[in-house]
C-alpha cells in the first residue's frame, strides 16, 4: 500500500491545487468542530450532574424524622417524631443483605477549645461506616472505629479548617481539645471534597455523644449506603420499602412525607441518567447529522474537484494508467485531506474546549468540557471511511469515462 | 506495426447516428512516415483516436503489433498505449501543475520505472528536443513551439514503437511547424513508425506517405517525393 511515488503525485497535486484542497478540507474541518464542540459541551454538563453528587457516596441513603402532618390511628397532627437506637437496629437486622454502610447521626453545635483558641463548630456523632457514606478523607490518624463506640471514648476526628483555626500550623494529632467542657483527644483530621462546610466540622463516636449529652438513646438520622450490587430500580424499591416499615413501625400515616422520610440517591441517579441519555442521544443526533453533512459536502467537492480533473485523467491514461491507479490516488488524496481537516477541527475543537474550561461553570452549569479517547478514535474511523467514500464514489465514475472523452473534456 | 480491415465507426447522435468511417483499409509496416489528409470533419482524428486505442471500432478488424484489437478492457489498452504508442496532440495535454522535466516523466512513472531513473532518462528527453534548460518550467512558462516538444520528449520517452500526432503543427506558427516536423522527421530516421494527421499540404510533403479521406473512405495512398528521394 505504501508507495512513495503515489504519495508523491498525491502532495504535488494537493500543494499545487492548494484552495481546491483547502476547500475540500473545509467542510470536513467544520463539521468535526462542531461535532466536537457539541460532544464538549454535553460531556461538560455530565460532569457538572456528577460533580453535583461527589460529595457523598453514590449509594447513599437517609432517613429523616420531623413533625407529622397527618393524624394517624387517635395520634394528633403535629407529633414530634424522634428516631431511636432501637429504630436503628431494626434497620440493620431486616435488610441486612441490602445494605453496605450504615451509620447514625446526631447533629451538635459545640464550642471547641485548645490553649487560647475556641470557636464554635458542626458536631456530628457518628457510626465507624460514616467515613464512606460522607466520603470522608484521612488526612492524618484515623477515623472513628468500633472500640471507639463500644468504649464510648472521648475521641474526636477533626476537619481540616478546625485544625487550621485552633492549631494552625502546630500538630494536631494526639493533643487534647476541649469540648463543650470535656476534654477529647485528636485521633485524626480529615478533609472532603464537599467544600469548606464539610471541612469546619468534627466527628464523635454515637455512644458517646447519646451517654454525655442527655444520657438517651436519641439519634437525629440514619444514614445507609445501599447495597451497590443492586440496580437502580432494585435500590429505589428497597428506598421505598423501609419507608413503609418505618412509618408502621413508628405509627405514622403510611404517606405523611414530613414525619419520616428516606431520601434516596437512587432516584436523583436514575433522573440525572436518564437526562444525561436524552441529551446524548440529541448530540449523537445532531453530531452526525453535522457528520453526514460534512461528508455530503466534501463528497460535492470532490464531484467537482474531478470534474476539473477529467482532463487531466485522460492524459494520464493516454500516458497508460490504468484505471485502478486513477481511483487509488483521487481516493487516497481525499482520505488524506479528509483525515488532516478532520484532525484540524478535531484539534481546534478541543483546543477551544480547554480554553472554556470550567468559566462556564458558574452561569451554564458546564464544567470542565472535553472529548474522550474513543470520540476522537470513533471519529477518526469516520473520517476516513468518509473520505474513502467521498473520493470512490466520483473516482470511479471518472476512471470509467473513455479516455478519448476525458481528453476532450475542458 | 497497424493493420486495418474495412474498419467502421459511427457516433451516435440522438437517436441518429453519424456514419464516419465507412470501411477503411490501412496496412502501415514499421519504420512508416505517414500522413493523414483530408478536410475538416472526414474523420481523421477518428481513426487516429481509434488506431491509439483511446475509443473503440464499431465493425472491421485492427491489428497492432500483430495483435487482434477487440473487446479490450481499458486496463489492458492503457498498458498497451503505455508500451508501444506515443502520443503528441494539438493542445499539447501537458500537465499544468508539473514541470517539463515532471511531464516528460509521467510515462515512466505507469511503467514502473523508479524516480530517480525516470528523472534521468527525461532529462535526456528534454536535451534531445534542445529543452534541458526548461526543465523546471511548467508548462505556462513555455512557448506553443518548446510545449510541442515537450510533448513530443514525452511520447519520445517509453520508445514507443509508434507516434501517433493529431495536427501537431496545427496551433504553431511556420518557423515553429519546421522544427516539430524536423523533430519527427529524425524520430523516424531512427526507425519509429510515425504516424501524423495533418491539413497542411507543406506538413504533409515532408512525409514519406500520404493517405487522403473523404467522406469516411481513403480517396488515395500514395507515396511523396520525400519517400522517393531516400
Ligand atoms: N464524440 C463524438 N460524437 C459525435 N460526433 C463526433 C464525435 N467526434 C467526432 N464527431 C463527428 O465525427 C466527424 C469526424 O470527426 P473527426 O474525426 O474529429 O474529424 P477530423 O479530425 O477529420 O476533423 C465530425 O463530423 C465530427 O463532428
Ligand atoms: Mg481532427
Amino acid at each position: 500500500m505504501f508507495d512513495l511515488d503515489r504519495w508523491r503525485e498525491i502532495f504535488q497535486s494537493i500543494n499545487k491545487n492548494r484552495l481546491r484542497s483547502v476547500m475540500s478540507g473545509f467542510t470536513v474541518a467544520f463539521a468535526i468542530l462542531l461535532f466536537t464542540l457539541l460532544f464538549g459541551i454535553v460531556s461538560g454538563l455530565s460532569n457538572s450532574f456528577k460533580g453535583a453528587f461527589a460529595d457523598d457516596a453514590q449509594n447513599s441513603m437517609r432517613v429523616r424524622v420531623w413533625k407529622t402532618s397527618k393524624p394517624f390511628k387517635g395520634l394528633q397532627t403535629g407529633r414530634r417524631i424522634q428516631l431511636r437506637n432501637d429504630d436503628y437496629n431494626y434497620v440493620a437486622d431486616e435488610y441486612a443483605n441490602k445494605i453496605q454502610y450504615q451509620s447514625a447521626r446526631i447533629y451538635k453545635n459545640f464550642t471547641i477549645k485548645y490553649k487560647n483558641e475556641a470557636s464554635t463548630y458542626n458536631v456530628r456523632a457518628v457510626n465507624p461506616d460514616h467515613q464512606f457514606l460522607e466520603k470522608t478523607i484521612i488526612d492524618e490518624g484515623r477515623f472513628l472505629n468500633e472500640r471507639d463506640l463500644r468504649e464510648k471514648s472521648k475521641s474526636i476526628v477533626i476537619g481540616r479548617l478546625v485544625k487550621e483555626d485552633l492549631f494552625g500550623e502546630r500538630p494536631a494529632l494526639g493533643k487534647r481539645v476541649n469540648v463543650n467542657g470535656s476534654s477529647y483527644l485528636v485521633i485524626g483530621i480529615f478533609s472532603d471534597e464537599g467544600g469548606d462546610n464539610e471541612e469546619r466540622m468534627a466527628y464523635i463516636p454515637v455512644t458517646t455523644a447519646q451517654m454525655m449529652y442527655g444520657n438517651n438513646d436519641y439519634i437525629s438520622q440514619i444514614v445507609l449506603g445501599y447495597n451497590p450490587n443492586l440496580s437502580l430500580d432494585r435500590a429505589i424499591a428497597f428506598g421505598n420499602q423501609m419507608e413503609r416499615d418505618l412509618r408502621k413501625k413508628l405509627n405514622i400515616h403510611p404517606d405523611d412525607q414530613s414525619a419520616l422520610s428516606v431520601r434516596n440517591m437512587a432516584e436523583a441517579n436514575k433522573g440525572v441518567g436518564q437526562f444525561m441519555g436524552i441529551l446524548y442521544a440529541i448530540v449523537i443526533l445532531i453530531g452526525s447529522g453535522t457528520l453526514v453533512a460534512g461528508i455530503i459536502g466534501i463528497s460535492n467537492i470532490m464531484i467537482f474537484v474531478i470534474k476539473e480533473r477529467t482532463k487531466e485523467f485522460g492524459i494520464r491514461k493516454a500516458l497508460g494508467a490504468v484505471p485502478s491507479s486513477i481511483v487509488g490516488m483521487v481516493v487516497q488524496e481525499s482520505v488524506l485531506i479528509t483525515t488532516i481537516a478532520g484532525y484540524l477541527g478535531l484539534s481546534l475543537g478541543t483546543y477551544i474546549l480547554t480554553l472554556i474550561g470550567d468559566s462556564l461553570e458558574e452561569d451554564y452549569f458546564i464544567k470542565d468540557p472535553s472529548v474522550s479517547p474513543g470520540i476522537v478514535i470513533g471519529a477518526t474511523i469516520v473520517l476516513i471511511l468518509s473520505g474513502l467514500i467521498a473520493g470512490y464514489v466520483p473516482a470511479k465514475r471518472a476512471a470509467n469515462i473513455k479516455p478519448i472523452e476525458a481528453l476532450r473534456a475542458d | 506495426m497497424i493493420k486495418i480491415e474495412q474498419l467502421h465507426k459511427s457516433y451516435p447522435i440522438g437517436k441518429d447516428s453519424l456514419h464516419v468511417l465507412k470501411g477503411i483499409d490501412l496496412h502501415i509496416k514499421e519504420g512508416e512516415f505517414v500522413s493523414i489528409m483530408g478536410s475538416s470533419g472526414s474523420g481523421k482524428s477518428t481513426l487516429l483516436n481509434i488506431v491509439g486505442l483511446l475509443d473503440v471500432h464499431d465493425e472491421g478488424n485492427y491489428y497492432l503489433n500483430g495483435q487482434l484489437i477487440k473487446d479490450m478492457n481499458e486496463k489492458k489498452a492503457a498498458q498497451l498505449r503505455n508500451k508501444f504508442l506515443g502520443f503528441v496532440f494539438q493542445s499539447f495535454n501537458l500537465i499544468s501543475y508539473k514541470t517539463a522535466l515532471e511531464n516528460v516523466a509521467l510515462p515512466l512513472y505507469y511503467k514502473g520505472i523508479n524516480r530517480k531513473e525516470r528523472l534521468k532518462i527525461a532529462l535526456d528527453y528534454l536535451d534531445q528536443v534542445e529543452l534541458k534548460d526548461w526543465a523546471n518550467h511548467l508548462p505556462n512558462e513555455l512557448s506553443g513551439g518548446q510545449k510541442q516538444r515537450v510533448a513530443i520528449a514525452r511520447a519520445l520517452v517509453t520508445k514507443p514503437k509508434v507516434v501517433l500526432a493529431d495536427e501537431p503543427t496545427g496551433a504553431l506558427d511556420s518557423t515553429t511547424t519546421d522544427s516539430v516536423m524536423d523533430l519527427l522527421k529524425d524520430i523516424n530516421d531512427k526507425g519509429m513508425t510515425v504516424f501524423v494527421i495533418t491539413h497542411e499540404e507543406e506538413v504533409a510533403a515532408q512525409t514519406k506517405r500520404i493517405v487522403r479521406l473523404k467522406d469516411g473512405v481513403i480517396i488515395s495512398d500514395e507515396l511523396t517525393k520525400a519517400a522517393k528521394a531516400v
